[in-house]
């Protein structure tokens, strides 16, 4: 991402003469200053709670008796991490979001580009008020339109499913085939405009001769996006990919908010909804492992896509 | 583009529809248009629903939405501007720290700090949510690339000339050039601190602690027990006004803050 160094042109501490080593160390302390409200609470918030779920996740808590007795907590070793790869339901719940994210991330990126692309386009008309309409879901907290989508889906109030009655077909979105594919729906649904208008706003900052000179040379204007507009805003795709990586792994607001209305959202549907059942029946070492699986997984992805498109960057 | 247009509208036209209809005309009439009008029954209800409870939720999201973001945002800025402004052993090292944050997601954090909290009995208090909501690395990200961008080296070379102290430099000089910037991080982290759902379910057992997101969720839940959807809906709809209302009115920042955040 941030490959620039602002600031590089200061004197480095330590080199010429003393008083711009001086300087050098009062750059020092005041950085520091600055820095340590937002470190102390940094180092608080975020990386304690990542060495103390490691930490926990190597311990196992055994209960004496029927859990009445007093509790020890032994070394455990990799023993939690051999129990998760051998959970069939929490690995059966870390494919069900990968085969969501493989479908629901292209479908979602391919329309906020298309309309994206559409905006751009000189023959677009009432830009402003579609792109705020566009955006409009990214406001909704993602629990409400949670709620709102669990009533827009419910049998017996939904709209849709009476539409559809009436041209004689009986769907249930919450179905178990339809499930998965509903909960996809209320991703897109929400994040589309969002990821649009970042792709949008970086197809503005593509300079007008570009496009003009593609235009004179007698491109098209699907060309003119095709070869221009798109490489242009690859920088935005990317950034975009990574945040619907780390925005599908963390699925939980929508399957928590379904599972009370669909039966077959089971309470770990998703990856953070099983660690969340570990956690409820207190077996809190084990839902810390489950939680490290899952942020080791995520950030290896989305660190590897970033990688990935770094290095196929080089040779483009 | 306007077929995409209905698929983002019509959710939430029901929305509003369905607010304003009582639970007998809600399973018979259709779903896309008024029928008899009920909203401000409807709204009254929501306010006494469980003795009012409705109105200490959206106070409850607003107190940690506002003070959260607030100091956030001052927290993002001073850390900001101290990575891009300064020079120092170590700069690209705590960047790139603070960036690998930034891909772990939130939600990963919320379940180790319950367990740290309940040891220090910080469960079930206002601090419990406050306090981690108020460390953003992404803000960091962002006021890095606005400080860079936008506050001059020889601004603060003059300033120094003229015998300033740092910290005064970076209160007079560089906050109001960065502000326009700020805007943007108050809204971020306003937006997902009021969103936040997982981490205020973790860490609150009373419903008089709770912010709107959660306690709305209960109501969805209670459907079974006698709560009615009119009143979730009703609730669900009046929840989300003052956002879309903030959103419409400050788009501009929107759209100048991830501009910044993707060339890069």
């Amino acid at each position: 991402m941030a490959t620039d160094t602002p600031g590089a042109e200061f004197a480095r501490p330590g080199a010429g003469s003393t008083a711009q080593r001086a300087a050098g160390r009062r750059h020092t302390r005041s950085a520091v200053l600055f820095l340590a409200p937002f470190g102390l609470l940094f180092t608080a918030m975020l990386l304690a709670p990542i060495c103390y779920a490691v930490y926990q996740s190597f311990f196992r808590t055994n209960r004496s008796g029927l859990g009445l007795g007093p509790s020890t907590t032994v070394f455990a070793g990799l023993d939690n991490y051999v129990t998760a790869l051998h959970d069939s339901r929490f690995m059966s719940s870390f494919l069900r979001v990968f085969t969501l994210g493989i479908v629901q991330v292209p479908v979602m990126l391919g329309m906020a580009l298309l309309l994206a692309l559409l905006l751009d386009s000189r023959a677009a008309v009432f830009k402003k008020a579609f792109r705020q309409i566009y955006f409009m879901p990214y406001a909704l907290p993602g629990v409400i339109a949670a709620i709102m989508w669990s009533f827009l889906y419910a049998p017996s109030v939904s709209p849709f499913t009476a539409v559809l009655r009436h041209v004689g077909l009986e769907v249930n979105f919450l179905s178990d085939h339809l499930v998965l594919a509903s909960i996809g729906n209320m991703m897109t649904w929400a994040w589309t405009g969002f990821n649009m208008l970042i792709i949008y706003s970086a197809l503005q900052a593509i300079p007008g001769e570009l496009t003009e000179a593609a235009v004179m040379d007698g491109c098209s204007g699907w060309r003119v996006a095709w070869h221009v507009k798109i490489p242009a805003v690859r920088p935005a795709l990317i950034l975009t990919t990574v945040f619907s990586i780390i925005g599908t792994a963390q699925l939980f607001n929508e399957p928590a908010v379904l599972s009370q209305v669909a039966p077959t959202v089971s309470p770990t549907y998703t990856p953070i909804l099983a660690t969340q059942q570990s956690a409820d029946v207190n077996n809190y070492n084990y839902a810390a492992t489950q939680s490290v699986i899952l942020a080791l997984l995520t950030f290896v992805l989305s660190f590897g896509f970033l990688k990935f498109t770094q290095r196929k960057g080089t040779f483009a | 583009m306007a077929l995409f247009a209905l698929y983002t509208l019509i959710p939430v036209w029901w929305l509003l529809v369905t607010a304003t209809k009582n639970s007998g005309y809600l399973f018979t009439t259709n779903g896309l248009w008024f029928s008899h009008f009920d909203l401000w029954t409807n709204i009254r209800d929501v306010f006494q629903e469980q003795d009012g409870i409705f109105a200490r939720w959206l106070l409850n999201s607003a107190l940690y939405s506002i003070g959260g973001a607030a100091v956030s945002t001052t927290l993002s800025a001073m850390a900001g501007y101290a990575l891009s402004k300064y020079a120092f052993r170590g700069r690209d090292l705590t960047f790139n720290v603070i960036l690998g944050a930034v891909l772990i997601p939130d939600v990963m954090f919320a379940l180790p700090l319950y367990l740290m909290f309940s040891q220090v009995h910080l469960v079930n208090t206002y601090w419990a949510v406050f306090l981690p909501s108020v460390v953003s690395p992404f803000g960091v990200y962002l006021s890095r690339i606005y400080a860079g961008a936008s506050v001059p080296d020889e601004l603060l070379e003059a300033a120094r000339l003229d015998g300033a102290g740092e910290a005064r430099i970076f209160w007079r000089v560089a906050m109001p050039i960065m502000s326009p910037a700020l805007v943007t991080i108050f809204l971020f982290q306003f937006v997902s601190i009021w969103n936040n759902y997982l981490l205020p379910l973790l860490m609150l057992n009373s419903d008089e602690l709770q912010p709107v997101t959660v306690g709305l969720a209960n109501w969805r839940e209670g459907v079974n027990q006698g709560i009615p959807y009119n009143v979730t809906i009703t609730g669900a709809f009046l929840s989300v006004i003052p956002l879309i209302v903030a959103f419409l009115v400050l788009q501009r920042f929107w759209r100048s803050g991830l501009a910044a955040g993707s060339v890069k």
